[in-house]
C-alpha cells in the first residue's frame, strides 16, 4: 500500500476557537492507483494533501505512505520523506525563478540523489520542453511553467505524487494537454497520484474519485 | 543535497544581480563609514601619541640647564651615580640641502618604557643602533639626511615630522656637541632615598611634566570623532539591517518551495547563515578597504588640523592597523548577525504554508508604532533625568544613546501622525488615497528613514560643534596670542634689562608674571598682568561684572578662569582668596580651554607686592612690525632665535587650519547622507516589489503611470522632509550634549553653542536630494510598468 | 616593555635562529673563546675581559636577621658585548646591566638598572676594585674587602664582605665546560665571604650577617644551541663543606651536569657529566610558569642526597629578561643554606 489515511482529524484556530476542518477522514492508495480528490472550498481537500505531504500535522489518526507513519516523524524525517518518496505540485507552480528550467526539473533529484540524466531528457522531450530547458520560469507560460513542475516532480521517481488543483491556473485547453501528459507519465513511472481538483472533468478522468465534505469522505 | 540546495540559494543572487550589487555593497558602505572614521581616529591618535613619545614631552618630569641650553655630560654621570635614573637627550638643528632638521639623540638603554618608539625592524638592530650609527627620520625627510649624514638613514612613519632620531652618541657627533647634552629625562619610578637634585646638579631646574593641555585639546577633538563614529555605526547597522530584509524578504518564496520539496528548515537555516558570514567578511573587506581610502583622502587634513591647532604630529602616512581591519570585520559580521537574526528568526517561525510573497519589513503597523513610541517616551524620560540628575562621562554618552534611539523609535509615530493630520486636510479624492497610502508605505520605509534621521541629525549635531569650535577657539586666540611676539628667556637676571629694551622698541609690552598656587583649593596659577589696551579689547568673558579690568587694574578685583570657578564652585562677584591675607570679588569668568590648572588674573602691582621675587621671563610684545621687531632683538639684542615665537603666524595657521577641518566634516557628512539614500533606496525597492497590486487600482481608476511615478517620488520626499525637520532638533540636542554636558564631564570646562540656521537649510536640502535621487530609480520604473503586469493584478487576483 | 625588547635583541645579536636561554647558545663569531689550562692573573682577572661576549659578578648572600629571620641577597653586574673591543664615550659596544634582589620568607624585591660602557656610568676597574653601574657598587679596597651596595624602588642594602677563605676554580682549574660539545666558559668563585650590614626593606632598616658567594664567569658561549637554560646550586653546609652544581638541560629532555666539591680549606674535587644529579620533587606556579622550588639534589661521590627548599618559592626575577633565583634551604643527609638559579622555564 502507498498510501493509508486512518481516522485523520485536523482544526485551525478560529476567531470564536478552533474550527474543525478534518473530523475522522480515512483514505487508501495502492501503487499505480489514481484518485481524484475534490469538494466545495474549505472542505478541507486541500488540508488533507498538506498533511499527506508532511507539510502540516494532523492532530489525531495516522498517515502512512509507503509504510511509514509520518504522524510521529520529526521534522526533518518528513522533509527526507518529501525528497524521496513524495512530490507535490502546486496549483502556483513553485519553481525557483532563479533556477533555469533544465536545473528546476534536476532539482529535487538532485535533492534526494536520484537524478537520472537520461530520465530527466525523456521527461523534458515528453512534456515538450526542450526548446526551453536553458530559459528561466518567467519566460514560460503558465501551462509551460506546470509543465516543468510536473517534470522536476517525476524526475525524483516518488512513489505517490500529489497534486493541488495543478491545471487551476490553466486555461481550458492547455489543462486538458499537461493533464493527459500527467497522467500518461505517472502511469509510466507506476507512482500513485492524488489529485485535489474542483472540476468534475478532470474528476472523472481518474481511476477513482473520493469527495470530501464538511471533513469527512462522502 | 547541501550543495543542491546551496545552488539554488545562490542562483538567486545570479539571477538579480542589482540586488546582490545591494546587498554587497549596503555592507561595505556601513563599514567603509564606520572603519574611515576609525582609521582616522586610531591614525591621529596613534601617531600623535608617537610624536609625543618620540620627544619624551609632556609624559615626564625634565631636567633643564639654569642658564644655557647645554648640559655637560658629567653631571648626567653625577647624577646617575648618585642613583637619579634620567635618561640624556641631545637636540639641534642641522642644516641640509632641504632646510634644518631636527635631530633628536636618545639614550635606548636609560629612556624611561615607551620614550623611544622606533621600531627596530629587523634591518637595524640595536646593535647597529648602539654601535654602528643608525638614524631613524620621517619618510619626506630621508632624501635630505641621507645627503647631510653618513650613518644609514632609515626612513619610519612613526617618528614626527621633521625629526631624525639617532642615538645619543651619534647626536653628539652630528651636532658636534661631544660631551654635551640638552636635557634630562627623569624616570617616574625613582629608587628610594635619593639626595637632592639641587645639591648634586645646581645647575639644572626640574620642569614638571607638562600639563596636558595639548593632549586635553586634542582628546576633545577626538572625542567628536569618536562620537561620528558612533553614530556612523547605528547609521549602518540600520542600512545592514535594511539589505539583509530586502535579502530574506525576496527569497520567501523560495525557501517555501525548497522546504516543500524536501529541504529540513535547519539545513536551510544553517546555509543562510554561511552564505551570510561569507557576503560579510567580503564585503567588509571591501568596506575596510573603503575606508582606509576614505581616511587616506581626508587624512592630510586631519594630520594638519591636529598639528596646526595643538602642536600634536601626525605622520601623514596612512598605515593600516589591525585594530580597525579588525573592527571594520567586525562590525560587518556583527552588524549582518544582528540584521539576519531578525530576519532567520522569521525564516525560521514562517510556517510553510504562509504565502511565499515578498512583504516589506514592517516595523510598524499602528499598534507597533505606539509601541515604540512608548518605548522611546521611557527612553525620553531617562535621558531628561540623566540630564538634571546624571553626572559622568558614561551617563553623558547613556544620555546620547536614549536621545537617538528614542527619536529613532519615536519616528513612525510623527510620521504616521504627519501624514493623519495631512489627510484630514486633503480635498481632492486623489490626494485622500495619496495620504492614505502614505500612511501604508510608513512602515516599510521606518527603517530606512530612521537611517536618514540619525544621518541628518548627526550631520547637524556634528558641524554645530564643529563650527562652534571653531568660533570659539578663533575668539581664544584672537584673546590668547593678541601679542604679536612672545619671548621667554631663562636667565633672570636678563629680564629687567629685556623689558626696558622692549618698552623702547614696542607698541606695547605685556611681562608675564606667574606662580603656582592653590586659589580655594583648586592648583591653579595666578598671573599679574599689566592692564592694557590689549586686555581690554581682545579679551571675552564667559560671565563679566561692570568695569571689570579698571577694577583689576586698581586692585579690587580678580579674574578667574572657567575651571577654577567650576571646580571652587565660585561665580562672579563672590569673594576668592588669592594670598593668605588677600581676598577679593571675582570680576569676570574667562574661558581657558584645555587646562587642567586654575587661573587667576590680578594686576601687576598687586602681585609684585605679594611676590617680590617674581621677575618676569615672559613677555608677550605688541608691535606693527614683528618681522623687524624680531630681527632687532636677534641680530641687535642677541636673543636666541628660539626665545622668539611669531604669534601673529601661529595664529593665521591655527585659523587656517581649522577651515580644513570643516573640509573633513562635510566630506564625513557627504557619505552619511549617502549611506542614509542608499537606506532609502533599498527600502523602496522592496516596497516596488509589493506596489504594484496596491497601484494597480489606482491605475485603473484613471490615474497614469507617469502621475503615479510622481507621486511615488513625491512620496519620499514627503517622508524624508518630516524626517529631516525631526532631525534638526535632535541633532541640536546631540551637539548640546556633546559641548555642555560630555565635554565638561570629560574635559571640565564647556565649550558655547553657535547655531547656523543657513547650515541646517542647506542640510535639509541635500537630506531631501539624497532622498529624491534614492527614490528616482523606483519612480521611473514604477511609470515604466506594463499595463500587463499592472492587469495581471485583477488576473491573479482569485 | 621596550627594555625587554631591547635587552632581546642585545641578546640576539646576530642570527634568527637564536637557541637557549637568553641567547647564550649562539656562536661566537669574532670573540675569543676559552681555552684549557686557562694561566689566571689577579687582580686583572678579576677585571672585565672585553674580548669575551659575556661576563658576570654574580654575588649571592644567605643573611640572618636579629630575630632569626632568613634573607637572601642578590647582586649582580652582567656585561654583555656587541663588539670585542671597547671604545671611549657612547660607541662603546661594552653594554652592562645588573639585577639586584632582596628575598624575605614573604617578599622577593627586585631592581635591576642597564648603562652603557665608555661614558663612566658603569664598568670594572680592578686596583682598588670597584664594580659599578649607576650607584649600586661592589668597591673595596680590594677583592677581599668590598663594600656591596644597591637599591630599587622599595628595597636598598649596605653589605660589608670579608673574604675568610681563597678563590675556588670549578672544571679544570677554573676552565668549566658547560656541554658535551666541549662549550666552556672561565669559571671561579669566592664562596667564603663573611657579611654583616643592613638591609632597608619596606618596613625598616635590619641589620644582617651571613655569608655570600660569589661567582666571576665569562665566556664567548657557554651553552650548546640545543640546551635551553640551567638550574644552578650553590650550597654551603653547616660541616664547612661547599657545593656548587649545575644542571644544563637539553631540548629532547636530557641534561649535562657539572659540580665542585669544596673541602673547607678550599680544595675541590671536580665532577665530570653525570656525577651531579637535581630532580624536581614539586612545582610552584609564578609569573604564569611552573618552576620546581623543590628539588633533591645528589652528588653520589660524597654521600649528599638532599631536599633543597626554596625560601620563598615566589623568588621571581620579574625583569627584562625573567628567571628565578632565591635563597633555598638545605636538609637531608647534610644541612646548609644556599642559592638557586633556575633560567629558561618558559
Amino acid at each position: 500500500m502507498v498510501l493509508n489515511v486512518q481516522d485523520v482529524t485536523k482544526s485551525f484556530p478560529g476567531a470564536e476557537g478552533d474550527v474543525p476542518v478534518l473530523r475522522g477522514v480515512s483514505l487508501m492508495m495502492e501503487r499505480g492507483e489514481t484518485l481524484a480528490l475534490t469538494g466545495e472550498s474549505g472542505s478541507g481537500k486541500s488540508t488533507l494533501l498538506h498533511l499527506i505531504g508532511g507539510l502540516d500535522t494532523v492532530d489525531s489518526g495516522t498517515i502512512h505512505v509507503g509504510g511509514h507513519d509520518i504522524t510521529v516523524m520529526r521534522d526533518t524525517e518528513r522533509a527526507a520523506l518529501r525528497r524521496s518518496d513524495v512530490g507535490v505540485i502546486f496549483q502556483q507552480f513553485n519553481l525557483i525563478p532563479s533556477l533555469t528550467v533544465e536545473a528546476n526539473i534536476a532539482f529535487q533529484a538532485r535533492l534526494s540523489g536520484t537524478f537520472d540524466a537520461e530520465h530527466a531528457a525523456r521527461l523534458s522531450a515528453a512534456l515538450g520542453l526542450n526548446d526551453h530547458v536553458s530559459k528561466y520560469p518567467e519566460a514560460l507560460s503558465g501551462g509551460q511553467q506546470q509543465r516543468v513542475a510536473i517534470a522536476r516532480t517525476l524526475c525524483a521517481r516518488p512513489g505517490l505524487v500529489l497534486a493541488d488543483e495543478p491545471t487551476g491556473n490553466l486555461d481550458e485547453a492547455t489543462a486538458s494537454e499537461v493533464l493527459d501528459q500527467m497522467l500518461a507519465l505517472v502511469h509510466e513511472t507506476g507512482a500513485a497520484l492524488l489529485m485535489v481538483t474542483h472540476s468534475q472533468t478532470v474528476a472523472r478522468r481518474m481511476g477513482r474519485h473520493v469527495h470530501l465534505s464538511q471533513g469527512h469522505v462522502v | 543535497m547541501t550543495w543542491t540546495t546551496l545552488t539554488a540559494l545562490l542562483s538567486h543572487w545570479r539571477r538579480n544581480k542589482v540586488q546582490f550589487f545591494a546587498l554587497i555593497s549596503g555592507l561595505a558602505l556601513a563599514t567603509a563609514l564606520w572603519s574611515g572614521v576609525q582609521a582616522i581616529n586610531a591614525e591621529a591618535r596613534a601617531s600623535y601619541d608617537a610624536a609625543a613619545a618620540t620627544l619624551g614631552e609632556g609624559q615626564f618630569d625634565q631636567l633643564v640647564p639654569r642658564a644655557g641650553d647645554r648640559i655637560d655630560q658629567s653631571t648626567y654621570i653625577a647624577l646617575r651615580r648618585t642613583g637619579w635614573q634620567v635618561s640624556p637627550v641631545l637636540e639641534g638643528r642641522l642644516s641640509t640641502d632641504d632646510g634644518p632638521v631636527r635631530i633628536v639623540g636618545l639614550d635606548p638603554l636609560t629612556a624611561p618604557g615607551g620614550i623611544a618608539p622606533v621600531g627596530m625592524q629587523e634591518d637595524a638592530t640595536l646593535d647597529d643602533f648602539l654601535t654602528r650609527g643608525v638614524v631613524f627620520v620621517a619618510p619626506d625627510m630621508t632624501g635630505a639626511l641621507e645627503g647631510a649624514v653618513s650613518q644609514r638613514v632609515i626612513a619610519d612613519p612613526s617618528v614626527a615630522p621633521g625629526v631624525a632620531l639617532t642615538d645619543i652618541g651619534v647626536a653628539q657627533q652630528l651636532l658636534d656637541a661631544e660631551g654635551q647634552l640638552s636635557r634630562l629625562i627623569v624616570a617616574r619610578v625613582q629608587p628610594m632615598g635619593l639626595p637632592d637634585i639641587a645639591t648634586v646638579a645646581p645647575g639644572l631646574v626640574r620642569q614638571p611634566a607638562q600639563d596636558a593641555g595639548a593632549d586635553r585639546l586634542t582628546d576633545s577633538f577626538h572625542l567628536n570623532l569618536t562620537a561620528f563614529g558612533l553614530l556612523s555605526f547605528a547609521v549602518g547597522i540600520f542600512i545592514v539591517h535594511g539589505t539583509i530584509s530586502l535579502a530574506f524578504e525576496q527569497r520567501r518564496g523560495m525557501v517555501r518551495t525548497l522546504r516543500a520539496l524536501g529541504v529540513p528548515l535547519i539545513t536551510l537555516i544553517w546555509l543562510m547563515i554561511v552564505e551570510l558570514v561569507i557576503f560579510a567578511l567580503v564585503a567588509g573587506g571591501i568596506g575596510v578597504a573603503l575606508g582606509y581610502v576614505i581616511a587616506a583622502v581626508l587624512l592630510p587634513n586631519v594630520a594638519a588640523t591636529l598639528q596646526g591647532l595643538y602642536g600634536a604630529t601626525v605622520a601623514g602616512t596612512l598605515q593600516l592597523r589591525p585594530e580597525w581591519w579588525l573592527s571594520g570585520m567586525a562590525i560587518a559580521v556583527v552588524g549582518t548577525g544582528l540584521a539576519a537574526s531578525g530576519a532567520l528568526w522569521k525564516i525560521a517561525q514562517m510556517p510553510l504554508l504562509s504565502s511565499g510573497r515578498p512583504r516589506a519589513w514592517a516595523v510598524a503597523s499602528g499598534v507597533t508604532a505606539w509601541r515604540l513610541g512608548a518605548i522611546a517616551g521611557v527612553l525620553f524620560g531617562a535621558g531628561a533625568g540623566i540630564a538634571i540628575w546624571g553626572q559622568g562621562l558614561t551617563l553623558g554618552f547613556a544620555l546620547l544613546a536614549c536621545l537617538l534611539i528614542g527619536a529613532a523609535l519615536m519616528l513612525p509615530l510623527v510620521l504616521r501622525g504627519a501624514v493623519t493630520l495631512a489627510d484630514r486636510m486633503a480635498h481632492s479624492a486623489v490626494w485622500q488615497w495619496f495620504w492614505a497610502d502614505t500612511r501604508q508605505q510608513v512602515p516599510g520605509m521606518s527603517l530606512a528613514l530612521m537611517a536618514l534621521l540619525l544621518a541628518t541629525a548627526a550631520n547637524v549635531g556634528v558641524s554645530t560643534m564643529v563650527s562652534s569650535f571653531r568660533v570659539t577657539f578663533v575668539d581664544f586666540l584672537d584673546q590668547r596670542l593678541a601679542p604679536e611676539l612672545f619671548i621667554r628667556i631663562e636667565d633672570a637676571a636678563q629680564s629687567p634689562d629685556l623689558e626696558a629694551y622692549l618698552i623702547a622698541n614696542a607698541r606695547e609690552v605685556l611681562p608675564l608674571l606667574s606662580v603656582e598656587t592653590d586659589i580655594a583649593g583648586v592648583p591653579s596659577d595666578l598671573f599679574g598682568v599689566r592692564v592694557g589696551p590689549t586686555y581690554r579689547e581682545n579679551w571675552l568673558f564667559l560671565a563679566e561684572t561692570p568695569d571689570v579690568w579698571d577694577r583689576v587694574a586698581e586692585g579690587e578685583a580678580v579674574v578667574v578662569s572657567e575651571q577654577l570657578a567650576r571646580r571652587a564652585g565660585l561665580w562672579t562677584g563672590d569673594p576668592v582668596t588669592i594670598a593668605p591675607d588677600l581676598t577679593l570679588p571675582i570680576a569676570a569668568i574667562v574661558a581657558d580651554y584645555g587646562n587642567p590648572l586654575g587661573q587667576a588674573l590680578i594686576s601687576e602691582r598687586l602681585f609684585r607686592d605679594l611676590f617680590p621675587e617674581i621677575v618676569p621671563l615672559s613677555f608677550g610684545v605688541r608691535t606693527d612690525d614683528p618681522a623687524a621687531l624680531r630681527t632687532r632683538l636677534t641680530n641687535d639684542y642677541g636673543l636666541p632665535e628660539t626665545a622668539i615665537t611669531d604669534q601673529s603666524r601661529i595664529k593665521a595657521f591655527s585659523i587656517a587650519v581649522f577651515e580644513r577641518t570643516f573640509t573633513v566634516t562635510g566630506a564625513l557628512n557627504v557619505l552619511t547622507l549617502a549611506v542614509a539614500a542608499f537606506a532609502i533606496l533599498m527600502s523602496l525597492l522592496t516596497l516596488a516589489s509589493i506596489r504594484v497590486p496596491q497601484l494597480a487600482p489606482a491605475w485603473a481608476l484613471g490615474l497614469t503611470r507617469r502621475t503615479l511615478g510622481q507621486l511615488e517620488l513625491l512620496r519620499a520626499l514627503v517622508l524624508a522632509l518630516v524626517t529631516t525637520v525631526l532631525a534638526i532638533p535632535l541633532g541640536l540636542l546631540l551637539a548640546w550634549v556633546l559641548l555642555s554636558y560630555v565635554n565638561v564631564e570629560a574635559f571640565g570646562w564647556k565649550l558655547p553653542m553657535y547655531l547656523f540656521p543657513s547650515h541646517y537649510a542647506l542640510l535639509t536640502l541635500f537630506a531631501l536630494l539624497a532622498a529624491a535621487l534614492a527614490a528616482l530609480w523606483p519612480a521611473i520604473r514604477l511609470a515604466r510598468t506594463p499595463p500587463s503586469d499592472l492587469l495581471k493584478v485583477f488576473a491573479n487576483d482569485r | 616593555m621596550i627594555v625587554r625588547a631591547l635587552l632581546l635583541m642585545l641578546w640576539l645579536p646576530v642570527q634568527a635562529a637564536a637557541q637557549g636561554f637568553a641567547g647564550l647558545g649562539t656562536d661566537a663569531e669574532g670573540f675569543a673563546v676559552p681555552t684549557p689550562n686557562p694561566a689566571f692573573d689577579f687582580p686583572q682577572d678579576h677585571g672585565a675581559h672585553p674580548e669575551y661576549r659575556i661576563e658576570w659578578w654574580y654575588l649571592t648572600a644567605n643573611l640572618t636577621g636579629p630575630d632569626g629571620t632568613l634573607y637572601g641577597v642578590q647582586w649582580t653586574l652582567f656585561r654583555s658585548a656587541l663588539a670585542p673591543e671597547t671604545r671611549e664615550g657612547w660607541s662603546d659596544p661594552q653594554v652592562w646591566f645588573a639585577h639586584a634582589a632582596v628575598t624575605t620568607p614573604d617578599r622577593h624585591l627586585v631592581a635591576e638598572r642597564i648603562a652603557r660602557g665608555g661614558i663612566g656610568q658603569a664598568g670594572v676597574t680592578v686596583d682598588p676594585f670597584d664594580a659599578w653601574i649607576d650607584d649600586w657598587q661592589m668597591a673595596g679596597p680590594s677583592f677581599d674587602n668590598v663594600t656591596l651596595t644597591a637599591r630599587g624602588d622599595a628595597f636598598a642594602y649596605d653589605l660589608g664582605l670579608q673574604a675568610k677563605g681563597p678563590l675556588v676554580f670549578h672544571g679544570e682549574d677554573g676552565f668549566s665546560v658547560k656541554s658535551a660539545q666541549g662549550q666552556a666558559s672561565y669559571y671561579y668563585s669566592q664562596p667564603y665571604y663573611e657579611v654583616a650590614g643592613t638591609l632597608t626593606l619596606p618596613q625598616g632598616d635590619v641589620p644582617v650577617t651571613g655569608t655570600a658567594w660569589l661567582d666571576r664567569e665569562w665566556s664567548s658561549q657557554p651553552l650548546a644551541e640545543t640546551q635551553s637554560g640551567w638550574d644552578w646550586f650553590s650550597l654551603s653546609f653547616e660541616t664547612g663543606e661547599k657545593l656548587m652544581g649545575f644542571l644544563l638541560r637539553e631540548d629532547d629532555g636530557g641534561a649535562f651536569t657539572s659540580a665542585t666539591w669544596i673541602a673547607p680549606d678550599g680544595t675541590t674535587t671536580a665532577y665530570p657529566d653525570g656525577a651531579f644529579a637535581a630532580q624536581p620533587l614539586d612545582w610552584h606556579e609564578v609569573a604564569g610558569r611552573e618552576v620546581p622550588t623543590t628539588w633533591e639534589v645528589q652528588l653520589p661521590d660524597k654521600g649528599v642526597d638532599v631536599t633543597v627548599t626554596a625560601l620563598n618559592p615566589d623568588a621571581w626575577m620579574a625583569l627584562s629578561i625573567p628567571y628565578w633565583e632565591g635563597p633555598v634551604i638545605v636538609e637531608g643527609s647534610h644541612e646548609g643554606r644556599g642559592y638557586l638559579e633556575m633560567t629558561g622555564y618558559e
